[in-house]
């Protein structure tokens, strides 16, 4: 069986199934959506208008039974940042799409009458699209739990919700997960461009095609180099132990304690706050009120980061109550009791929000004079009852922290590339912040973690207050994460291929035993190498420069206590980053 | 007897379970936190140590602290 190009032209509703071009055979992920988008997308052209596209791609690993392999790209001009995206998320899509041998899917155009919205069924060689009137209006989980009691249970589902219709730069694509709740394509605003495009939810049905997993072309020397991944992913202490324990908000303390975790819109690096909103609290209720510490975004993950969260008399709240979410609502608006933010985080997900965008604007909101710090009752009836129906304020908030700090006048407006910085300081953890501002994605932390070996002695140690080693830090990091994206590998195999010598090899023969080729680490970190300056080209023909790798103003003169440290990297240090 | 310093002494994920969260705790001038560990049972074996702060600074297990300092210690732990 070889793999396809689906591509939809939304303009006159038609599909069109493709043989693989030579050039893209090789690739997936992340180095297949940058590669199609660069090709294919003027940069120049408007993110929401007819000539921008969204091309969703599994990995290369995704679809076959290694461990962790069940990540999806997303990739796009951005309408937040003007420049490519790339978004990473788990679910069940990845699985599906390749098992039925969809390399991409590409959509494309827009439709003429924008009086409803369609939705996009794929299935083995065809697809369909219809009109569904009946789902406008709708959020996400209704819009999920028609798609399943229309089709069988295991069908992927992507949607979004009203600020997605609504084309808000805060908005994300929701995905389906093994247990029926929600993960995000998030960052970027994706949501407002397949808003744009008029699309209200994509299903794929691999189901009713007998296609048990991807194909492999060495079934045999897959099976031992998985058995040596997983072994490695399983016996290392961060995604064997500590993940599973306690989540991604484990990071709550350890980057307090540093001095790097935002605090009252990036006003300190240290949170008063931390105790009521960190990881072991959040296990501690967990294990007192029933629930789950580990949950996986996808089948087939062995780390299980995620979990389930239920309020005091037991009853479901949410899951995948990430470290993200935690720091942006927890540390940075400073609300202080953990259901609160819980509660908020599965109004999200309805609505499809992306946290980060949305925390850091409400955030900011605070010097606004629109909320008050702390006030998580506010919190949630601006997302509950102005967000969502798209009111004057609910679009102030909907169009993300950028636009917001230009409207009121503000200075203190963390973002890159007019991407909310997430909930690592720049200034006090200096390795994120070169990642920050050199990525092509705007402010990310995922581009390139710099926070493990900064902070947690993954991979060594480069002092977090100091500039010396950040930029060659980044650059590896970046160039490495690239790679990991394009594999459908989630980006927490990275802390045992930083520590465990036998992970990254494992990893590299798991692709060529599938695919028959011959690749060698080197090989792969040029494909990362290959994909960054991609991206970067299409942003420089986007029309943004070496003046947008640059953090906020604020952050050179304003010392983050508790090291008052000030950003002190100078233009040219950072633009050396791209001398590769 | 050797004079004693006072150290704020924080535990953090697994090393919490049948320990504490922060104490004050008193100790002879010049231990390290190598002394410190040991003392408060962290059992390297069963559960490596990641990351040690003084201050919110990252220290080896060799460091020296002086009286007033707030010392932490963290298991190997990441997330993202
Ligand atoms: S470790 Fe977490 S993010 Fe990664 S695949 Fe598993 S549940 Fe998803």
């Amino acid at each position: 069986m070889s793999d396809k190009i689906y591509r939809v032209n939304m303009s006159n509703l038609s599909f069109k199934i493709e043989d693989v071009p030579q050039d893209w055979m090789g690739l997936g992920g992340r180095g297949l959506t940058s590669t199609i988008v660069a090709a294919e997308v003027d940069p120049e052209c408007h993110p929401l208008g007819p000539n921008n596209k969204m091309v969703f791609a599994p990995g290369l690993l995704s679809g076959t039974s290694a461990a962790n392999s069940g990540r999806n790209s997303l990739g796009a001009k951005s309408p937040l940042t003007g420049g490519i995206k790339e978004s990473n998320v788990g679910g069940t899509i990845a699985g599906v799409m390749a098992k039925l041998g969809v390399k991409a899917l590409i959509i494309e155009g827009m439709p003429e009458d924008d009086s409803t919205f369609y939705h996009i069924h794929v299935t083995k060689e065809h697809i369909e699209i219809e009109r569904v009137p009946e789902l406008v209006g709708k959020d996400n989980y209704f819009v999920l739990d028609s798609m399943l009691e229309k089709y069988d249970k295991k069908v992927a589902v992507m949607s979004i919700g009203r600020p997605g219709e609504m084309k808000m730069l805060i908005s994300n694509i929701s995905v389906k997960d093994p247990k029926g709740k929600l993960r995000s394509h998030g960052r970027g605003g994706l949501g407002a461009v397949m808003g744009s495009k008029k699309i209200k939810c994509i299903t794929v049905d691999a189901e009713k095609f007998n296609e048990a997993s991807a194909s492999i072309v060495d079934m045999e020397k897959f099976k031992a180099a998985s058995k040596v991944f997983t072994k490695a992913l399983k016996d290392n202490p961060i995604s064997g132990e500590g993940l599973p324990a306690f989540g991604t908000n484990v990071l709550v303390n350890i980057i307090n304690e540093a001095g790097g975790l935002p605090t009252r819109n990036f006003r300190s690096g240290y949170s008063d706050n931390a105790e009521n909103i960190c990881g072991e609290t959040m296990a501690e209720n967990i294990k007192a009120r029933g629930g789950s510490t580990t949950h996986g975004c996808h089948a087939g993950c062995v780390i299980q980061c995620s979990q389930t969260y239920n309020d005091k008399e037991g009853k479901y709240l949410t899951s995948g109550f990430e470290y993200e979410m935690i720091w942006a609502f927890g540390a940075n608006l400073g609300i202080r009791d953990l259901d609160q933010i819980a509660k908020i985080d599965a109004l999200m997900d309805d609505l499809g929000l992306d946290a980060i965008e949305t925390g850091v604007t409400l955030g900011l909101a605070v010097d606004a004079g629109l909320i008050e710090f702390g006030d998580g009752d506010r919190a949630y009836e601006i997302l509950k009852y102005e967000v969502s129906k798209g009111t004057h304020l609910g679009r102030i908030i909907g169009s993300g922290a950028g636009n917001l700090g230009k409207l009121y006048g503000l200075v203190r407006v963390p973002v890159v590339k007019n991407q909310s910085i997430p909930a690592y300081e720049p200034r006090a953890i200096k390795g994120q912040g070169v990642t920050y501002v050199t990525t092509p994605m705007g402010a990310d932390h995922t581009a390139g973690y710099a926070v493990a070996t900064n902070i947690l002695n993954s991979g060594g140690h480069v002092d977090p207050l100091k500039k010396e080693g950040q930029v060659e830090l980044a650059r590896n990091l970046q160039i490495a994460s690239a790679a990991v994206d394009s594999t459908g590998m989630c980006i927490f195999v990275a802390f045992p291929a930083l520590d465990e010598p036998a992970c990254l090899p494992a990893l590299i023969d798991m692709i060529n035993a599938r695919f028959g080729t011959t690749l060698s680490i080197d090989d792969v970190m040029n494909l990362g190498k290959t994909i960054l300056k991609t991206e970067h080209e299409f942003n420089l023909n986007a029309g943004l420069t070496k003046h947008d790798d640059r953090i906020p103003e604020f952050m050179k003169y304003e010392a983050l206590p508790p090291h008052n440290v000030t950003w002190d990297f100078t233009n040219e240090e950072i633009d050396a980053f791209w001398d590769f | 007897m050797a004079e004693l310093m006072e150290i704020t002494v924080k535990l953090f994920a697994q090393y919490r379970e049948g320990r504490f969260k922060s104490q004050q705790r008193q100790y002879p001038k010049g231990s390290t936190a190598q002394h410190i560990l040991e003392d408060v049972g962290i059992d390297k074996e069963k559960l490596p140590v990641g990351v040690l702060m003084v201050n919110g600074r990252h220290v080896e297990e060799d460091f020296v602290l002086e009286d007033g300092q707030i010392f932490t210690i963290f298991p190997k732990v990441g997330g993202g």
